[in-house]
């Protein structure tokens, strides 16, 4: 019986020789994650169990509407840390230690290769980057997770992207899953896994490779998963919490659809209002005009994303009708971007460079939108009203589009401003 | 789950988004009838003024897609929503209501706003009692059944805990 990565790890935490799609299972949950919007509804949910949470297993992030935006915000971060009190657990990560929850979950050795992770946040598909099964889950199943230390999943179908080639200099792992879903519209991957394989995605950085999986859920997939290799190994050196075991694919596994790409096909793209498979490339859309541009997220607020930007804006300043707003994903990445002189660099160029929130990213603040305003956003999603007024437009884009359409003030392909 | 449901139609496209069933400006509390307060608030604003108890939401494909806010299904559950049919469900959505006890119907049935339903779970027919037009719709899985059955997921977590012994 030959296994996707996916089929392999839901087989190994359901205690079984192997799995197919379509098969309910109860598999062993190595770590659930709540952030402070999803957290609240999981700790009432929680005391009604009466018993013990998994201490080591649950990690607790702030970071959706923290540094507190109103008193509604300020008690459910409140609750968090009281539930964090109230069990002493050790996974709680306040304001000033941490930042956005999946950048956090990678950066503190959560995430490995091989292991079954759950977050309330839709976003958990990321960790597939490093190999993990990762996937977004509610608050109810999240409380019972922190109980229980398992969960059902139904075993997804699995897809195969191929990626060859390499890609032109400004376009990015960003661009790639925006091409693809493109292509295959945002139920493209509707309860499926996605797998990344092929020469552009192996030659692409870690962080590029966290942005295709993290937008996974944009097609409606329950995991992106990339085979890990030496760079993840490299990167868990000194960080990786416990031992990890890879799992791979067998070579003649079953996928449900097969997908094939040329890297050198795929430009800067953006993703119009007000779905992520609304693309076009960023050089056709030159003449739509932008109030903000925002870089930042889980998707694209990593060190690589800011020294993109940050070699884009050096020198130069943001046009006099835009805004910038720059939001390290984490305070690890914040420090690092003090230390290399990129706050400087986004500073002296007027852009506002914020400490770590998911805030404008879902319309919370910190960058929320007026009536009629247009974003060019690093975020992953351009819903209707997502980042405020109803009648406000979201564009999405790598962080190098971001940053080259702030100085123009509308939105630009950086190879037009070189 | 009653076996037999009947309700006024509210009818939503495709991809209808968890920003659209609830702005996420809201999510600062988990109660249901908080959060129906501002149910398709952007989407459709009329929509937490004029629903009633008992009214049911019918969609295209990929209903619920996005973020993993289990307030969406809440907020549905607060509206007094019976039941969501749709052509395809987003899974987190899937899952939350699931696991809540938000009744689901993948179906495909033609309606429109104010349309009357009538929703067998047994035979798994929906009819348009409006139109006169019907549809089927597969049985829920085995598995989901007994979590459904044993009154959702915190009552099946309850009986686990008691017979783990934690």
């Amino acid at each position: 019986m030959t296994m996707t990565i996916a089929e392999k790890i839901l087989a190994k935490k359901a205690g079984k020789s192997s799995v197919e799609p379509g098969d309910m299972v109860e598999a062993e949950i190595d770590y659930v994650m709540v952030n402070d919007i999803t957290g609240l509804p999981a700790f009432e949910v929680f005391e009604k169990f009466d018993c013990q949470p998994l201490r080591e297993k649950t990690i607790l992030i702030p970071d959706h509407y923290v540094p507190n935006k109103d008193v509604a915000s300020a008690e459910q971060a409140r609750a968090m840390q009281m539930f964090a009190k109230k069990y002493d657990m050790p996974n709680y990560f306040p304001v000033g230690t941490c930042g956005v929850c999946h950048q956090v979950m990678i950066e503190e050795g959560f995430v490995a290769p091989g292991r079954l992770i759950i977050g309330a946040d839709s976003h958990t598909c990321s960790y597939g980057a490093l190999g993990a099964f990762g996937t977004g889950v509610g608050s109810t199943e999240a409380a019972s997770a922190m109980a229980l230390g398992k969960l059902w999943f139904k075993v997804p179908e699995s897809q195969k992207y191929t990626v060859k080639g390499s890609l032109e200099k400004y376009v990015m792992g960003k661009d790639i899953i925006l091409h693809i879903i493109g292509e295959i519209g945002v139920d493209g991957a509707l309860y499926k896994s996605m797998e990344f394989y092929g020469s552009a995605i192996e030659s692409l950085p870690l962080a590029d490779r966290i942005s295709i999986s993290n937008m996974a859920i944009e097609a409606g997939a329950k995991a992106g998963i990339i085979p890990p290799d030496e760079k993840v190994f490299n990167y868990l050196k000194d960080r990786v919490r416990g031992d990890y075991a890879p799992l791979y694919a067998d070579s003649d596994a079953d996928y449900s659809e097969v997908y094939e790409y040329d890297a050198s096909e795929i430009s800067a793209t953006v993703a119009k209002p007000s779905l992520p498979e609304n693309t076009a490339p960023a050089s056709e859309l030159s003449h739509i005009t932008v109030d903000q541009a925002y870089l930042g997220s889980c998707t694209n607020g990593r060190i690589e994303d800011l020294r993109v930007a940050a070699e884009i804006l050096k020198g130069r300043k943001i046009a006099s009708d835009t805004r910038m707003i720059v939001v390290p994903a984490t305070k690890r990445v914040f420090e690092q971007a003090l230390s290399e002189g990129l706050i400087k660099i986004f500073l002296d160029a007027n852009a506002y460079v914020s400490g770590p929130t998911c805030g404008a990213c879902l319309g919370g603040y910190m960058g929320v939108l007026a009536k009629g305003e247009r974003c060019i956003s690093s975020t992953n999603r351009n819903f209707l009203g997502r980042m405020g007024h109803k009648e406000s437009e979201v564009y999405l884009a790598n962080p190098a589009v971001v940053a080259a359409s702030a100085i123009t003030g509308r939105i630009t392909d950086p190879s037009e401003i070189e | 789950m009653r076996s037999k449901i009947a309700g006024r139609v509210w009818k939503f496209g495709t991809n209808v988004d968890t920003d659209q069933i609830i702005p996420a400006e809201y999510l600062v509390t988990g109660d249901p009838a908080e959060l129906a307060a501002h149910a398709f608030e952007k989407a459709r604003p009329e929509f937490a003024g004029e629903v009633r108890e008992g009214d049911i939401v019918v969609a295209e494909e990929n209903f619920g897609c996005g973020s993993s806010r289990e307030h969406a299904p809440r907020a549905l559950i607060g509206a007094g929503i019976s039941c969501v049919v749709a052509k395809s469900f987003a899974r987190i959505f899937y899952r939350n209501s699931i696991n809540i006890g938000l009744p689901l119907v993948e179906a495909a049935i033609v309606a429109d706003d104010g349309d009357n339903l009538e929703i067998d779970f047994k035979s798994g027919i929906v009819k348009n009692t409006t139109k006169g037009v019907e549809a089927s719709f597969p049985p829920t899985p085995a598995f989901l059944q007994k979590l459904i059955d044993a009154g959702g997921l915190v009552e099946y977590t309850k009986t686990q805990i008691k017979n783990m012994g934690m």
